[in-house]
C-alpha cells in the first residue's frame, strides 16, 4: 500500500512552544482515496491538514507528498507542489470581492495562460459539476452556506489536483446541504482520480463517504479501518465519538474544584 | 512589588514594540521584493486605486474647499491689519501646497482609506482568504498587498493636489467673489509667490512620503490582525492613530529639512 501512497506521514511529532499537540503519528493515503481524520475539537486534526499542506513543519519525523518530503520544500518547491492540490476551507474561504465565476476563475488565471473563453468553459464546467452554474454572476454575500461551500468546492477543483483536502467541509450545514456536499466529495474523489482527505468531526456523515478513517485523539491515532470498523470499535473513546455519548472518556465535566467551595457552602 | 511589577510591564511594552517595528519594516521590504505583479498586471493597482483614491475623492474635495474657505477668512481678516489684503492668493496657495495640502489630504485618507484597508485585509484573514491564497501557490503579499499600497502611493499625491486645488478654489469664492479682493492681484501674487520646485515639489514629495507611511500602517495592521472583531476592530483603531502620528511627526522632519532657513 505504501509505494501506492500519495501522502506519507512518518513518525510526525509536533509542539507548539513546548506544548506537544501530535505525538509519533504515522499515516499512509493511497491514490484515489477518500480518507477521513477524524477527532474531537483540539486533537490535534487541524495542525495534522496544516503540516500535510506545509503550512507548518514537524518537530520530528516527515511528510512526504508524491515522495517529495513537502516541509524541506523551498518557497518555489512548495507552490509548485501546491499548484497540484486542492483544499477547502472549513467556511469556503471564498474572496468576497470577487463573483463566484472569478473566484472559480482565479487560479486559472493565476497559474495557466489559457485564453478567457477556455477559462469560461472551464468554469461553467466546474460550476456545472457541483449544480451551480446558475450562480456564476452572484456574489458570495448572496449565496447560503451550503451554495457558498459548493462553489468553494468548485474553485478547489478548478485545476484537477491529485490531492484535495477538506478542512471540516460539513460544519454548520443544514441536512440537506450535507448530504449534498459529502457526496459531492465523494463523487469528485472518484471521478477526478485524485486522493481526499477529510478532516471532520462529523461522524454520520463522513462514514457514510469515507474509505478508510484515521481516529485521532490528544495528538495520537487511538483507531483506525474503514467505517464498519470504526462503528464496531471497542475503544471506549471511539465508541463515546461515534454515538455521541455524554459520559465516557470525555467527562461533561471541564476539571474544576470543589463544587461546595465555589459555592460558599460550608461541608 | 508594584514597582517591579509596573517596570515589567514597560519593558514588555518596549520590547513588543521593538518586535513590531521589525515586523513592519519586514513586511514593507517584502512588499518591495514582491511589487513586480503590481505593474505587470497593473489592472489590480487600477482597481484598488478605485478603492482608496477615487473613493476617497469626495470627502478630499469637500474637506479642501472647506479648508481653503476658511483660509480665505482668516487670511483676508489677518491681512487686512497690514494692508496687505492683494497677498491673500499667495498666503491661500501657500499654506495648501507646502502645509495644509499634503497633511490634512493625508489625514483624511488615513481615516478613509487606511481604516478600509486594514478592516479588510483582517476579515480577508479572519475568513481563512488569505490562508486560501496561500494554499492555492498565489503569494498574498505579491497579489493583495502589494497591488494596495502602491496604489496608496500613487493615489496620495494626487488626492494632495486635489485637495490643494479646491482649497484655492476655495479661498478664491470667499476672498474673491464674496470679499472683494481684486481678482488679478489674487492670481499674479499667487504666482509670483509659488516656486515650482520649492513648493510644489516639496509638496508632493510630502504627500508621497505620507502615501507610503500611511499605507504600510493600514496594511501590516491588518495582516498583523488576530483573525477575531476584536482583533480587526483594534487593529483599524490603530491605523488612524499611528497613521495620524506618523504623518505630523514625518511632516516636522520633512519641513525642517525643506523649508528651514526660509
Amino acid at each position: 500500500m505504501s509505494s501506492q501512497s500519495l501522502v506519507e506521514i512518518r513518525d510526525v511529532n509536533f509542539a507548539y512552544d513546548k506544548r506537544p499537540i501530535l505525538k509519533g503519528i504515522n499515516m499512509s493515503f493511497p491514490k484515489g482515496k477518500l480518507i477521513a481524520i477524524m477527532g474531537g475539537s483540539g486533537c490535534g486534526k487541524t495542525t495534522l491538514f496544516r503540516l500535510i499542506g506545509g503550512a507548518l513543519k514537524p518537530t520530528r519525523g516527515e511528510v512526504k507528498i508524491a515522495g517529495q518530503v513537502i516541509h524541506d520544500l523551498d518557497q518555489q518547491g512548495l507552490y509548485e507542489m501546491r499548484r497540484r492540490m486542492g483544499v477547502l476551507f472549513q467556511f469556503g474561504a471564498l474572496f468576497t470581492d470577487m463573483s463566484v465565476f472569478d473566484n472559480v476563475a482565479f487560479q486559472m488565471r493565476e497559474h495557466t495562460d489559457l485564453p478567457e473563453e477556455v477559462i469560461h468553459d472551464l468554469v461553467m464546467m466546474k460550476l456545472h459539476a457541483v449544480g451551480l452554474r446558475g450562480t456564476h454572476d452572484l456574489m458570495p454575500a448572496e449565496l447560503s452556506g451550503g451554495m457558498a461551500r459548493r462553489v468553494a468546492l468548485a474553485r478547489t477543483i478548478a485545476l484537477d489536483p491529485m490531492l484535495i483536502m477538506y478542512d471540516e467541509p460539513f460544519a454548520g450545514l443544514d441536512p440537506i446541504s450535507l448530504t449534498v456536499v459529502g457526496q459531492l466529495i465523494r463523487r469528485l474523489n472518484d471521478a477526478l482520480g485524485a486522493t481526499s482527505i477529510v478532516v471532520t468531526h462529523d461522524v454520520q456523515e463522513s462514514l457514510k463517504i469515507v474509505d478508510y478513517i484515521y481516529f485521532v485523539s490528544d495528538g495520537a491515532i487511538i483507531a483506525e479501518g474503514t467505517a464498519d470498523d470504526i462503528r464496531a470499535s471497542g475503544e471506549t473513546f471511539v465508541h463515546q465519538f461515534v454515538y455521541g455519548e455524554i459520559d465516557g472518556p470525555i467527562p461533561f465535566h471541564y476539571p474544576a474544584g470543589n463544587f461546595n467551595n465555589d459555592l460558599g457552602v460550608r461541608a | 512589588m508594584p514597582i517591579a511589577r509596573s517596570l515589567r510591564g514597560i519593558g514588555s511594552r518596549v520590547v513588543n514594540g521593538v518586535w513590531r517595528i521589525g515586523y513592519a519594516t519586514r513586511f514593507f521590504l517584502m512588499i518591495l521584493r514582491y511589487s513586480g505583479p503590481s505593474f505587470r498586471r497593473f489592472h489590480l493597482t487600477v482597481k484598488e486605486m478605485f478603492s482608496s483614491g477615487v473613493m476617497s475623492l469626495i470627502i478630499i474635495l469637500v474637506a479642501g474647499m472647506f479648508v481653503g474657505m476658511v483660509l480665505g477668512l482668516q487670511g483676508y481678516e489677518t491681512l487686512k491689519r497690514y494692508g496687505s489684503e492683494s497677498a491673500l492668493g499667495s498666503l491661500v496657495a501657500l499654506s495648501l501646497v507646502r502645509e495644509l495640502g499634503p497633511v490634512l489630504a493625508a489625514l483624511l485618507f488615513a481615516s478613509r482609506a487606511g481604516s478600509a484597508m486594514t478592516a479588510e485585509i483582517g476579515l480577508m484573514k479572519a475568513t481563512e482568504q488569505i490562508a486560501a491564497m496561500e494554499m492555492m501557490a498565489v503569494n498574498p503579499i505579491a497579489r493583495v498587498i502589494a497591488p494596495r499600497f502602491w496604489a496608496g502611493v500613487i493615489s496620495m499625491p494626487l488626492l494632495a493636489s486635489l485637495f490643494s486645488a479646491m482649497g484655492v478654489f476655495g479661498g478664491y469664492v470667499v476672498g474673491v467673489v464674496l470679499i472683494g479682493v481684486d481678482e488679478g492681484s489674487f492670481w499674479s501674487q499667487m504666482q509670483d509667490s509659488v516656486d515650482f520646485n520649492h513648493d510644489i515639489l516639496n509638496g508632493l514629495i510630502k504627500s508621497l512620503v505620507f502615501g507610503v507611511a500611511v499605507t504600510v500602517i493600514a496594511l501590516f495592521e491588518g495582516y498583523d490582525a488576530p483573525p477575531t472583531a476584536e482583533g480587526v476592530s483594534g487593529a483599524t483603531t490603530r491605523t488612524v492613530v499611528e497613521s495620524s502620528l506618523a504623518i505630523l511627526i514625518l511632516d516636522f522632519i520633512l519641513t525642517a529639512f525643506m523649508f528651514r532657513g526660509d
